[in-house]
């Protein structure tokens, strides 16, 4: 219990009131949402929203001003934690812009992302230097990386860097991968490929995927949350998402 | 274990790097004391001492290519650890003076009898001992990057904002080594120096020892920093350098690793120091100037960075020029080759020495190779 409260929430994931501003302009507004353990949330909303900023709530990068973070069952607060502590509780990101470590090689990627210590003295002398090769090889497979294993990350094309980036996150192992516009930059095929790939971590882990791609969420065929000026405009199925009449007048514009 | 990875991971530039450097670790002085002085094969002392003084650079060079070239924190002021491990070697060789001082005082140091100094001040006690001089060159330096690394890597200081504090570091640590009262000898430093160990700091012996060990540091500074960079902790470096947000999201902490690495590549360049100073035969503030630093900074981009090997050879390249032609007519003009080579290199070889030659091995090897020709396709 480091929050010491009492309450517990039943959200693996629960934010409650949050609110931030970057020089008086609201980029959350009083936005609550709850996750529930092995959930697939969409997050979808019009550019300026703030889906972005909610990541970096959740991740630790932004602190709000006001409202509370809650994870696992409301036993860590995250708004006291730093980005380090968070992903080491069990909560990975994936970025919008797909940021690998483009000078060493996609199975090093992996190997740096494998979930285990990660002090310098357990780097330099503990079990991450002998990772057999089949761990990360089954990885890249699941990826469809396995052709990319030895090439620098920095060459591989953009769709496949994205997949890295799941790939990464897949070897980290957390409880809740946020996933930030997967399928920017990808083809059709890739795409599909995309919500194959999620689909199959959903299994036993719980995922929030922010996309734009509609026909990508329709594929995801998850419960849909859209945002709007910071805080939650609708929420439920995409067809009633869609459907919704202040929904609509978003994204169209008034 | 750490032998595992120094033989089983070694690229072909290290591979040779540490053969020449062993050779010549063992030939200069070899040349220098046994061959008859008419002998073509003769090592004249000079270069002996000369040489001794490249090797405690390529050290400093390949300390700071660690902190750099693989974790990319451009340190403008690694010859302050230089320096201080050249002050603490300085404080067991003026203690090893003894009363042979002008003053003949049995303990003070002959400028503390002429600031009339009564005793001893606390912090040069013990350093009539060597093993807690040689203690005192890795552990202050390494102190020093401790405390500064702990404050302004958790503060999240990086870039050109880190450089320019590490430049401030030296500067600072130059205007208080000047003043007389901070008890290192003022503007004069430490010199004069009699005895090493017992032995005649002068003799032929002694220097060609002096030159062995400078060379054996050369060799374990460049181990040490190779085994670092080859196993996971390198990786994660990496990883630091080149995406440190993305090293934070993934659960590292980052400022832990950059700590590390700076620490060990101060205390590494202290030991340098503590063997230049012997062979230099004196120590005073002027080893704290910002342009020592950026000095070093320029060794490791013209030999290429982030190569370990390469920062040694632009250490011995450049001073040699820099011997070479300090001395003739050019003299005068020498700053301005230096900063001639650095725009020259950077634009013309952007990987440096190293990055060129082995850009010309590269093109040799495929005009050695067959090539395919429209004969063989058919």
């Amino acid at each position: 219990m480091q929050t010491g409260r009492m309450e517990t929430t039943q959200a693996l994931l629960y934010l409650d009131g949050v609110s931030v501003s970057f020089d008086g302009f609201r980029a959350i507004n009083n936005l609550s949402l709850y996750l529930a353990a092995g959930e697939m949330r969409a997050i979808i909303g019009p550019n300026g929203a703030g889906k972005t900023t909610m990541m970096d709530i959740i991740t630790g990068k932004t602190r709000p001003d006001e409202g509370e973070v809650l994870f696992d069952h409301g036993q860590y607060d995250l708004t006291r934690l730093d980005e380090t502590a968070i992903a080491n509780l069990g909560i990975g990101r994936k970025f919008q812009k797909p940021t690998v470590f483009e000078d060493q090689s996609v199975a090093d990627n992996i190997l740096l992302a494998l979930k285990g210590p990660r002090s310098p003295l357990s780097s330099l002398f503990g079990w991450r230097n002998n990772v057999a090769a089949e761990r990360i090889d089954s990885i890249l497979d699941t990826a469809g990386l396995l052709g990319e294993r030895d090439r620098r990350a920095g060459e591989i094309s953009h769709g496949k860097k994205q997949w890295l980036e799941i790939g990464m996150l897949l070897a980290q192992d957390p409880a809740i991968l946020l996933i930030d516009e997967p399928a920017a930059g990808m083809t059709d095929a890739e795409t599909m490929q995309t919500v194959q790939l999620l689909k199959r971590i959903n299994k036993d882990h719980t995922i929030i995927v922010v996309e734009h791609d509609m026909d990508f969420v329709r594929a995801l065929d998850c419960k849909v949350t859209c945002l709007h000026e910071g805080s939650v405009l609708a929420e439920g199925t995409l067809d009633s998402v869609a459907g919704d009449q202040r929904v609509i007048e978003v994204y169209l514009g008034r | 274990m750490i032998t595992r990875y120094i033989f089983s991971r070694h690229d072909k530039a290290g591979m040779i790097f540490l053969i020449c450097s062993a050779l010549l670790a063992v030939l200069i002085p070899a040349g220098n004391l046994l061959l008859p002085a008419d002998s073509p094969f003769h090592v004249p002392d000079h270069v002996v001492s000369l040489s001794g003084k490249y090797l405690c650079y390529a050290s400093l060079a390949i300390a700071l290519d660690l902190v750099w070239g693989y974790c990319g924190i451009l340190s403008l002021g690694h010859g302050a650890f230089f320096a201080l491990g050249g002050y603490a070697m300085g404080m067991y060789l003026m203690r090893q003076i003894g009363p042979r001082g002008v003053y003949a005082h049995p303990v003070l140091p002959d400028f503390m009898v002429f600031l009339n100094w009564k005793e001893l001040p606390w912090f040069w006690h013990g350093f009539d001992m060597f093993p807690f001089a040689i203690f005192m060159a890795l552990f202050v330096p390494g102190l020093l990057a401790f405390v500064f690394g702990w404050l302004a890597f958790r503060s999240r200081v990086t870039g050109v904002y880190l450089s320019i504090i590490t430049q401030a570091l030296t500067y600072a640590l130059l205007l208080a080594f000047f003043r007389n009262d901070m008890g290192f000898g003022g503007n004069n430093g430490l010199t004069d120096f009699k005895d090493i160990l017992g032995y005649n700091i002068q003799s032929r012996g002694v220097r060609a020892v002096l030159f062995f060990l400078s060379a054996l540091l050369m060799i374990g500074v460049y181990l040490v920093s190779r085994w670092m960079v080859t196993t996971s902790f390198g990786k994660v470096v990496l990883a630091v350098r080149d995406a440190e947000p993305r090293a934070r999201f993934l659960g590292y902490r980052t400022e832990h690793y950059k700590l590390a690495v700076f620490t060990v590549s101060a205390a590494m360049a202290g030991l340098a120091g503590a063997l230049y100073v012997p062979q230099v035969g004196i120590i005073n503030p002027s080893e704290f100037s910002p342009a020592n630093s950026i000095e070093a900074v320029i060794w490791v981009a013209v030999g290429g960075r982030g190569t370990l090997v390469g920062a040694a050879i632009g250490a011995f390249a450049v001073n040699l020029m820099k011997t070479i032609f300090t001395t003739g007519a050019l003299a005068p003009y020498w700053l301005f080759m230096l900063g001639g080579l650095f725009v020259l290199v950077t634009l013309a070889m952007p990987k440096g020495i190293l990055g060129a030659i082995s850009a010309l091995a590269d093109r040799l090897a495929r005009l050695r190779r067959p090539r395919p020709t429209l004969a063989a396709a058919e």
